[in-house]
């Protein structure tokens, strides 16, 4: 194993409190983004949405790329970006390291002279800056691949090299924009473990932005959730995946949700349904349950205290080794069912089914 | 062309063209312009070539003036290009890079000498470097600097009427560029002068080069400009054209001889280039 390279920046005042703090509104007129950070050191966060939530422009502003409008960005509780003061830091003066989406290595330059350019721009000479951007690169696992230009690299590599080059300059803050998205599913399964055991060794702050829940889940110690420039939920992994609190949340997490006031055991939903539910609670909630949790019946099915309604199949897709379908009625929802019970009960789109859940596998939360 | 259309639409379907790619064909509304695009540019050197005195051409080559002509224009037109090279690539990245108020007024300025008559432009230049003119008195009178009717004068000339052709093609291939890499030379610490000279440049190489290839060669056929601000002095600013206009007052097939030697030279110059910058990119 090699060595790790010593910080090229002289040693940091030891600093508490969240190494990134950060409210940055970003308004370009018809869209907003207001998202409020904050980041220990050494904690990696990821920041989740759809596509157009914002994501990318919060990552630009952190890099100096897109100016805030208004709010603040300090690093080490200093200011970095703060409109009302009129401080602003240029990119170039912004301890931040980012890990561009498509990589962006330098076309013109070695894998080594991609990693050695920013530590030339922090004032190594040409000599030390190789040897340290070497060094780097075999960490990376990438030791004799120094002398290639960024098109003999494949995807998984250029993606080291982007890791390695962000990495090199010691950043306090490192930003990684989608870093698995330009990768097919084998080298992304393996660039994604090894991503994860650079970014625990990171003892710096890490923002991740990502659409993919997966890539959060396994890369991220906290989730940020976006949508429409806005934070929705934030949270660990156990608490987000368990307790969504919106659709586009539970989508990603799998869930079906329903939102209602809570009474006791009963859950009114806006649109007079109302859920048993085996949690007590009172007040705005939330209601959630997994497709498995959903039997069809072929006529309403009689028996204990569940969840029964009259639903009309809109969809059926593969899920796994089951079927997903979608139901329509006084509730949309999603069950899985089995092969074997979809051929018993000759599902079809457009079939009336009644749909059936037990009370004791629904989870009931304030909202 | 209707009916050429509608021959060629006619073909029965499937019979497979005797080349390229099977089942492409190239639509005749393309292709009959280009073929006579291709034909009025070719058929004026083939009237050359056909019309050039071939027997007595060995005699002409040798002629004393000719060579000399030959060796100042490639001398003033590559330097007229570096100039170009110095001033019009800083201010294409200015027009490609910097939002400034106005752009749109110098973007148009820029491209003035394009549809300035050549010979205006030396006037132009005449009424300011000239030794009566508002820069040119003042060269003259603290740096006992003289422009026109110099080989300095064909240079500057030169390059008046060529740099607009560099910067079009320079800002465009800017333009072309992926902003983006600069955006991560700066997440890495690059001011925007090591971005320019360490990822910009070596990013649009091929369109500078492409610029300055297209600025070399109008400089090297320029005339107009050259023979009003720089006049025609054999050895000092009789370049190729101008020798061929002079010719042309006396004698058809020694301007001839010399149009030829001008094309031959600048072809093969521009065919090496051609190879060694933009196939090896």
């Amino acid at each position: 194993m090699t060595a790790v390279p010593e910080p090229v920046t002289a040693a940091r005042k030891p600093f508490n409190g969240p190494m990134l703090d950060a409210h940055l509104v970003v308004d370009r007129g018809t869209f907003r983004l207001e998202v409020a950070l904050r980041i220990a050191a050494g904690e990696v966060v990821a920041l989740l949405g759809p596509n157009g939530a914002g994501k990318t422009t919060a990552l630009r502003a952190l890099a100096g790329l897109q100016p805030l409008t208004d709010g603040h960005l300090a690093l080490a509780g200093g200011d970095l970006d703060r409109p009302e003061r009129r401080v602003w830091t240029p990119p170039e003066d912004r301890p931040i390291g980012v890990v561009f989406q498509d990589y962006l290595l330098f076309p013109h330059l070695t894998a080594v002279d991609n990693v050695a350019f920013g530590l030339r721009r922090r004032g190594l000479d040409r000599r030390a800056a190789r040897a340290r951007a070497e060094t780097w690169l075999a960490r990376v696992g990438l030791a004799d691949h120094g002398r290639r230009k960024p098109r003999q690299l494949s995807g998984g590599q250029a993606q080291r090299v982007a890791l390695a080059r962000a990495l090199a300059v010691d950043p306090t803050l490192l930003l990684l924009d989608e870093p698995l998205a330009a990768l097919d599913a084998r080298t992304r399964l393996d660039t994604r473990a090894e991503l994860h055991r650079h970014l625990t060794a990171h003892p710096g702050a890490t923002l991740l932005v990502t659409h993919d829940p997966l890539d959060a889940l396994v890369l991220a110690d906290r989730l940020v959730i976006v949508e429409d420039g806005r934070v929705v939920q934030e949270g660990d992994a156990a608490t987000v995946t368990a307790r969504p609190r919106t659709d586009y949340v539970a989508r990603l997490v799998g869930l079906n949700l329903y939102r209602g006031r809570a009474d006791g055991h009963a859950v009114h939903l806006a649109d007079t349904f109302t859920l048993a539910c085996a949690d007590r609670l009172d007040g705005d909630a939330f209601v959630v349950f997994p497709p498995t949790a959903v039997a069809l019946h072929p006529q309403r099915p009689d028996g204990s205290a569940r969840n029964t309604w009259p639903a009309t199949i809109t969809g059926i897709q593969r899920h796994g080794d089951n079927l997903r379908v979608q139901l329509a009625g006084p509730i949309t929802a999603a069950a899985d069912v089995t092969p074997a019970a979809a051929a018993h009960l000759q599902l079809t789109p457009g079939q009336q089914v009644w749909a059936a859940v037990k009370a004791t596998e629904t989870q009931a939360y304030p909202a | 062309m209707t009916d050429t259309d509608a021959v060629v639409a006619g073909r029965p379907e499937g019979t497979p063209s005797r080349r390229g790619t099977p089942g492409r064909q190239v639509p005749a509304a393309l292709l009959l312009p280009a073929v006579l695009g291709l034909m009025f540019l070719v058929l004026p050197l083939a009237g050359l070539l056909i019309r050039a005195p071939w027997a007595t051409l060995p005699q002409r080559l040798a002629t004393p003036g000719v060579l000399t002509a030959l060796r100042l224009s490639l001398q003033c037109a590559t330097l007229a290009t570096l100039l170009c090279l110095a001033l019009g690539v800083p201010l294409a990245w200015l027009l490609a890079r910097v939002d400034f108020p106005g752009r749109r007024l110098v973007r148009a300025l820029v491209t003035v000498p394009l549809v300035l008559p050549p010979v205006v432009g030396g006037v132009a230049l005449l009424l300011v470097f000239g030794r009566r003119g508002l820069l040119g008195g003042w060269l003259d009178s603290t740096f006992g600097i003289t422009l026109p009717f110099t080989t300095t004068g064909v240079v500057l000339a030169e390059a008046f009427v060529a740099m607009p052709f560099l910067i079009i093609a320079v800002e465009g291939a800017l333009r072309g560029a992926d902003r983006r890499y600069e955006e991560a030379a700066a997440t890495l610490g690059a001011g925007r002068w090591t971005t320019f000279t360490h990822v910009t440049l070596p990013l649009v190489g091929p369109g500078i080069a492409a610029g300055a290839v297209l600025c070399w060669a109008r400089a090297l056929g320029e005339f107009g400009a050259t023979i009003t601000f720089a006049g025609n002095y054999p050895g000092t600013t009789q370049t190729m054209p101008l020798a061929v206009y002079l010719a042309l007052e006396t004698d058809l097939d020694a301007a001839i001889v010399l149009s030829l030697i001008l094309l031959t030279v600048s072809v093969a110059i521009l065919a090496g280039l051609r190879d060694r910058w933009i196939s090896s990119t």
